[in-house]
């Protein structure tokens, strides 16, 4: 193929994969506290796609994101209230369950509530103008989201490593009965954990919509799935490792459509297939850490 | 203490993303979720009061939102006629879920279960296919409004279908494409779907022999459902620098792959089939929506339309809500499909199934909606009219009337 298509084929992967990387966090983050896969994290980036919706209909999108992103952090701090919470001292498989119990209600309220016709992710022209550099056709989001996913990552780091909230976050993370004997107040922390995931979220999905603006009740199925699978691939409850997992999953779907046209069915097949291997040889991930198991 | 917290916290959920969104939501092609319930009762076969008609539809999933708009259209014309030989008919509705598993529980279900004379649907050829072997095992007629694929009613006596079939409908589109001076397709198919990839196929033979190019068809690309991100099989596409692009796909997807190829720089036109009449398209896609040309069933704003159709037009207008809704095709062949199926039990004077399937089979110039019917010995509408359709100002606007001579 020639240079310019490659090229374009790289950008197309670029922003794709910085996509996944800033749902795959929201994965990451609530994996390393609680050791949940929130499955609903799909679906909390759906109902937020339907709250812009809304709420860019009645007021300028200033006012617009800023409720969008609190309504989604409600949102998410709810779910965790009363679905996660009450089962802390249960099995793991139980809050399991409740996650993929909670994503089917969400999927199953936005269908009988907006009904299951696509609506128009509303056009935010700073995010969705074309630009035409050279041969190459992207849209300024391709060119913004990327950039956006390092800054987050680069504060969340920060606040991971030097903050008290960090510490405290990562204090549960290690051990979660010793964190609560120490004093630290467990319940603050996990809210503050769901609270910056469904802050990502909802940045996710205005990003999310500007880049694929047709929103219906399933939508947050299969990025839900790929992201998850980016942040297994990374190293789940690693953030960095989400990123890298999130990046490489973008490329490699992209780059494997663009060098075997013929295999463009086998697309979300890549994905799966990936998530097996690396469970196979380094289930860990990436960047995961070894876990040790002390005596 | 702790569980009626759990319960007021439930509650408080559900009241609160209820309240916060009920001022915005629409009653567009309302959702009848909680329908699907209404045949609960034990009882057997029809009671001596009610003739049942079973309505076989996606309601959620992929194509959940075509389906709602079809069941719509089925449940206006039960109003507009409600009874038939002396009896009241009800709707029995089911939700196949756009999946082809369930369709075959949820027609078990209408045709054991609830007892219907005949079913009506489905809107998307897959789940129809999938149901088609019970109901001809049953001896239930069954009418599809708008499921194209011809396998649906291959076979099976009992199928009968109110639309015109794929073939045709390939062959119209690559026509057409031909017609406006395009010599190379590219051509986009969902895999899994009967729908998209039979249509998919009959353009390619269609344009491969009206061109009398092998080669033709410079690209032929596949994507899974729920697919969002074309950018890569756009990007090849654009490589390969069709005059045209055919990709027969549901509502969900298609104004992704619209915006998309428009965002990469791709001007060639872009054609799709009947399902992309659907104003959501338009909606989604805004602006890039311009020139997007499909086939389809009916047009309202028809002249030479017939009395039924003029009446129909009238009443569902006011039932969307004013002038200024746009009446889905599908709605419109869910009306015909129903008064269809009326008719022929009027004329076979029972309800029994092989009766009423043979009453549809000799149904000859009953006029419907969206044209005059009479079925061949497959069970499909003898229509050789397609309408095609192009976007022009943000509007679906008549482009011509094909009319194939067989």
């Amino acid at each position: 193929m020639s240079f310019d298509t490659f090229l374009q084929h790289l950008t197309n992967g670029i922003s794709l994969g910085s996509l996944f990387a800033l749902i795959a966090i929201g994965y990451t983050m609530v994996y390393g506290i609680l050791r949940l896969i929130n499955f609903a994290h799909g679906d909390i980036v759906m109902m937020s796609s339907y709250f812009m919706i809304y709420f860019m209909s009645a007021m300028p999108w200033y006012a617009a994101i800023l409720l969008v992103i609190i309504s989604t952090v409600l949102l998410g701090v709810l779910i965790e209230r009363v679905a996660y919470k009450p089962l802390r001292e249960a099995s793991r498989m139980s809050i399991m369950i409740s996650a993929i119990g909670v994503s089917y209600l969400l999927e199953n309220l936005a269908n009988y509530i907006f009904t299951g016709v696509p609506k128009g992710y509303p056009d935010m022209p700073v995010l969705t103008k074309g630009l035409h550099i050279g041969s190459l056709s992207v849209q300024s989001a391709s060119i913004v989201i990327p950039i956006i996913t390092i800054l987050i990552l680069v504060l969340l780091i920060n606040l991971i490593n030097h903050t008290k909230t960090g510490m405290a976050m990562r204090a549960v993370a290690k051990d979660y009965e010793t964190a609560s004997l120490m004093g630290i107040q467990i319940n603050r922390v996990i809210a503050v954990t769901f609270a910056i995931g469904s802050l990502l979220a909802a940045i996710g999905s205005i990003f999310w919509g500007a880049r694929y603006p047709s929103v219906y009740p399933l939508m947050g199925v299969m990025p839900g799935l790929k992201c998850f699978i980016a942040a297994v691939l990374g190293g789940i409850g690693s953030i960095p490792g989400a990123v890298l997992g999130g990046f490489l999953l973008g490329m490699g779907e992209t780059m494997l459509v663009a060098f075997f046209p013929t295999l463009t069915g086998y697309r979300d097949a890549f994905a799966f297939i990936v998530l097996i291997i690396i469970l196979l040889v380094k289930p860990t991930g990436i960047l995961g850490e070894k876990t040790t198991d002390k005596v | 203490m702790k569980k009626s917290f759990k319960w007021i916290a439930f509650i408080m959920v559900y009241v609160m993303i209820l309240s916060t969104f009920l001022s915005g939501c629409s009653s567009n092609g309302g959702s009848t979720a909680a329908n699907s319930g209404s045949g609960g009762s034990a009882a057997a076969s029809n009671d001596s009061e009610v003739i049942k008609i079973g309505v076989f539809e996606p309601l959620t999933g992929e194509n959940g939102g075509g389906g709602s708009q079809e069941t719509d259209g089925i449940k206006y014309a039960n109003e507009v006629y409600s009874e038939v030989l002396g009896k009241k008919v009800e709707l029995v509705i089911v939700d196949n879920k756009s999946d082809k598993g369930e369709a075959t529980t949820a027609v078990t279900r209408l045709i054991e279960k609830d007892g219907v004379v005949a079913i009506i649907g489905s809107y998307g050829s897959g789940v129809s296919i999938a149901a088609g072997d019970i109901i001809k095992q049953a001896g239930i007629p069954a009418m599809g409004a708008s499921c194209t694929n011809p396998m649906v009613t291959q076979g099976n006596e009992y199928y009968f279908r109110a639309c015109f079939l794929d073939p045709f409908q390939g062959t119209v589109m690559a026509n057409y494409a031909i017609q406006n001076g395009a010599k190379t397709a590219a051509v986009i198919t969902q895999n899994g779907d009967d729908y998209s990839t039979g249509l998919g196929n009959f353009f390619k033979q269609a344009f491969v022999k009206l061109t009398g190019d092998e080669g033709s068809i410079v690209a032929d690309m596949v994507f899974q459902t729920n697919d969002q991100d074309f950018n890569a099989i756009l990007t090849n596409i654009k490589a390969a620098n069709p005059d045209v692009i055919f990709a027969p796909s549901s509502i969900a997807t298609a104004p992704l792959i619209i915006k998309q190829a428009r965002a990469l720089g791709i001007t060639c036109p872009i054609m799709g089939g009947d399902t992309w009449e659907n104003v959501s398209i338009i909606d989604v896609a805004g602006s890039d929506a311009e020139g997007v040309v499909i086939s389809t069933f009916f047009d309202e704003n028809d002249t030479a339309a017939t009395d039924e159709a003029k009446a129909f037009v009238k009443g569902y207008k006011e039932r969307l809500g004013g002038d200024d809704a746009v009446i889905p095709a599908v709605a419109a062949l869910g009306y015909d499909a129903y008064i269809i199926v009326l008719d022929a039990i009027e004329r076979a004077g029972s309800t029994d199934g092989a009766a009423i399937r043979d009453a549809l089979a000799e149904t000859d110039g009953f006029e419907g909606v969206t044209g005059a019917f009479r079925f061949d010995e497959n069970g499909d509408a003898q229509k050789s009219v397609a309408i095609i359709k192009t976007v022009k100002d943000g509007q679906f606007e008549y482009l011509s009337t094909v009319t194939v001579n067989e």
